[in-house]
């Protein structure tokens, strides 16, 4: 096209009108493919609450059940377990559970409703691995001289303690997630509702 | 008198330009006559890359993204692996054809790449070649990872677990980000379905419209040489390059004697040690994904492995953002990095053979720590790892940052004018 020649504006204002309205449509084409990524009506109806049968756990076994896909562990802590917590309280970076990852029943130095139950969502919060029970105290559990008990992640090696709280300096940023849960009875917990009857 | 064959070219001719074609990127396509082994890569690699979609075409026949668990209690997906390792006539060779390749695939990409690193391929006017060739990398990063996932082991489920965590690593959309990426709140049948199609149409496309783009833009500017000066300054007569050759035959025919040795080393491997002694496919591999049990000791596959170490070794929060996050920040720009080696490297001249010893230093730090953070990576970590990873990966960003600097410092030799050929 020459220099000389003169723009026609109207037709160049079409053009970009034209163009704007087709990107609108191109954009809201795209929501329904971008939706259909996100999880499907059945996916989120699977959240059901699970019941578990504690009557069978022995002082410092664990259980574990899957409740949205998800490991959650029930362990039951025995009386030495329970006073390990205290000499883990300065060497674990959120002691008070200040961060929200447990039902306010939860915040506390237990982490439970009841300091013998642990229950707890059994996913590290770095990247989401399964931790390993390493409940054996000192050199025997591999872990370190010192160590009183607690949890090892084989993914990246964070430590958590017996009540899923985090040590300081690991890959892990957040204790782990305590599930909403009540007791239906002494050896009945239903975990993922937590709503009074 | 024009013979039938002759008739029939200038009928095609006329219609599309096939000729052209071939004299453009073949017949008259002047490579320089100077390339040793290091030049093999390339065409191994597009090798590799039909081997991959060949087998893989023939896998999809069999296999079935399902992680629904059938009769026997063995989730659809695993099984349906294991029925091509056993009963499917000859599945067993096309599938370990498909998973030694992805490990083959590799090993050619990661030599092609230094191949470019030592003699200055990246350099001025191939930086989009290089750039091209970046974006390829990621792209079969991707493929394979998602591959990974298919067999639907231990090791697919939770490597996924892992890396699709990462994104969720990402400030404020992270969460729902990797919430899209999964498909569900856990890895799980959704997701397997989605890496499926991903894997098998959506990365392929890219990746061969990636491998176009590099040829195309490799052909307009010509190809670099051990020597790194260009051919093109010195022409004869008829405008071809003195130190040219035709690609084809002269480099088809010794392409040819590359792939017969490639063949040779990848049967071997394919026959004797398919799985490659669990660094191709993990052992734990082969029990069916458990997603309440991660196994006691998670690895990637080892050619993630040095990128993996750059993750694990960031071990502190900065700025208020955890730790995670900056890990993986860590991890994504040592791939970026890479492509940002044209503008990095101020080196007056462009092959190894004239840089002086600072670079030739520089480079073999490189190189150990990069070997070092791989082997770091298929280890579980210990506070004497972690401390020798995080020094790995401070000598690698320094590879790549120091650049602009140390390549100016060094003490070059002069290029000669034409290369240098026995």
């Amino acid at each position: 096209m020459s220099v000389d020649q003169k723009m026609d504006s109207g037709r160049r204002q079409l053009l970009v009108a034209t163009s704007a309205v087709g990107g609108v449509a191109v954009v809201a084409t795209a929501v329904p493919f971008v939706a259909s990524l996100t999880p499907s009506e059945r996916a989120k109806a699977a959240g059901a609450p699970v019941e578990a049968d504690i009557g069978k756990l022995a002082p410092g076994e664990m259980m574990t059940v899957e409740w949205r896909g998800k490991p959650v562990w029930i362990l039951r802590r025995t009386p030495e377990m329970l006073a390990s917590l205290e000499k883990t309280e300065p060497l674990v970076s959120d002691p008070a559970s200040e961060k929200p990852m447990q039902p306010e029943y939860a915040q506390n130095k237990h982490r439970s409703i009841n300091p013998e139950y642990l229950v707890a969502v059994g996913i590290c919060t770095h990247l989401g691995c399964s931790p390993s029970d390493k409940f054996k105290v000192g050199a025997e559990s591999g872990v370190g001289p010192d160590w009183p008990g607690g949890f090892l992640c084989p993914c990246h090696g964070s430590l958590f303690d017996l009540a899923g709280r985090v040590y300081r300096s690991m890959p892990a940023p957040d204790n782990l997630e305590i599930p909403p849960y009540k007791f239906l009875a002494d050896t009945r917990i239903l975990i993922g509702d937590d709503a009074k009857a | 008198m024009t013979t039938k064959s002759q008739e029939l070219m200038h009928w095609i001719d006329a219609r599309f330009p096939l000729t052209s074609t071939w004299k453009a990127h073949l017949s008259e396509y002047y490579a320089p006559k100077n390339f040793n082994f290091w030049y093999f890569f390339g065409s191994l690699a597009l090798l590799v890359l039909v081997i991959q979609i060949v087998t893989g075409i023939f896998l999809v026949m069999h296999y079935k993204p399902d992680a629904s668990v059938n009769a026997s209690g063995i989730p659809v997906a695993f099984a349906s692996v294991e029925y091509i390792m056993r009963e499917v006539p000859g599945g067993w060779l096309i599938r370990y054809l498909h998973s030694t390749g992805a490990s083959a695939f590799f090993v050619v990409v990661y030599l092609h790449m230094f191949r470019g690193l030592l003699y200055g391929s990246y350099r001025k006017p191939r930086e989009l070649i290089w750039v091209f060739g970046t974006l390829i990398f990621l792209a079969l990063m991707a493929e394979a990872f998602m591959g990974y996932l298919l067999p639907w082991g231990q090791m697919s489920f939770w490597g996924a677990q892992v890396i699709v965590n990462l994104f969720s690593a990402i400030p404020v959309i992270g969460p729902d980000l990797s919430l899209v990426i999964r498909g569900d709140y856990v890895v799980s049948d959704a997701t397997l379905n989605r890496f499926f199609s991903f894997h098998v149409i959506a990365v392929p496309l890219v990746l061969i419209g990636l491998v176009l783009a590099h040829i195309v833009a490799l052909h307009e500017v010509g190809s670099n040489n051990p020597d790194g000066v260009e051919i093109k300054k010195k022409k004869d007569a008829s405008g071809i390059p003195l130190d040219g050759i035709p690609f084809h035959p002269y480099y088809t025919v010794k392409d040819i004697m590359g792939v017969v040795g490639f063949l040779i080393v990848f049967s071997a491997i394919l026959f004797f040690a398919p799985e490659g002694g669990g660094y191709f496919l993990e052992y734990n591999n082969f029990i069916p994904a458990d997603p309440l049990k991660t196994p006691p000791h998670i690895a990637p596959v080892w050619y993630f492995t040095p990128f993996y170490s750059i993750l694990r070794a960031v071990t502190y929060p900065l700025f208020g953002v955890d730790a995670k996050f900056w890990g993986v920040v860590a991890m994504g720009a040592s791939v970026v990095i890479i492509a940002f080696l044209p503008w990095l490297d101020r080196s007056p001249v462009k092959s190894i053979r004239y840089k002086g010893g600072l670079f030739k230093a520089i480079l073999a730090v490189f190189l150990v720590a990069f070997f070092i953070l791989g082997y770091l990576g298929v280890l579980p970590p210990t506070p004497g790892r972690t401390l020798v990873a995080q020094i790995c990966s401070v000598l690698y960003f320094a590879f790549f940052l120091l650049m602009p600097w140390y390549s100016k410092l060094d003490k070059c030799k002069p290029e000669p004018e034409r290369v240098t050929f026995k």
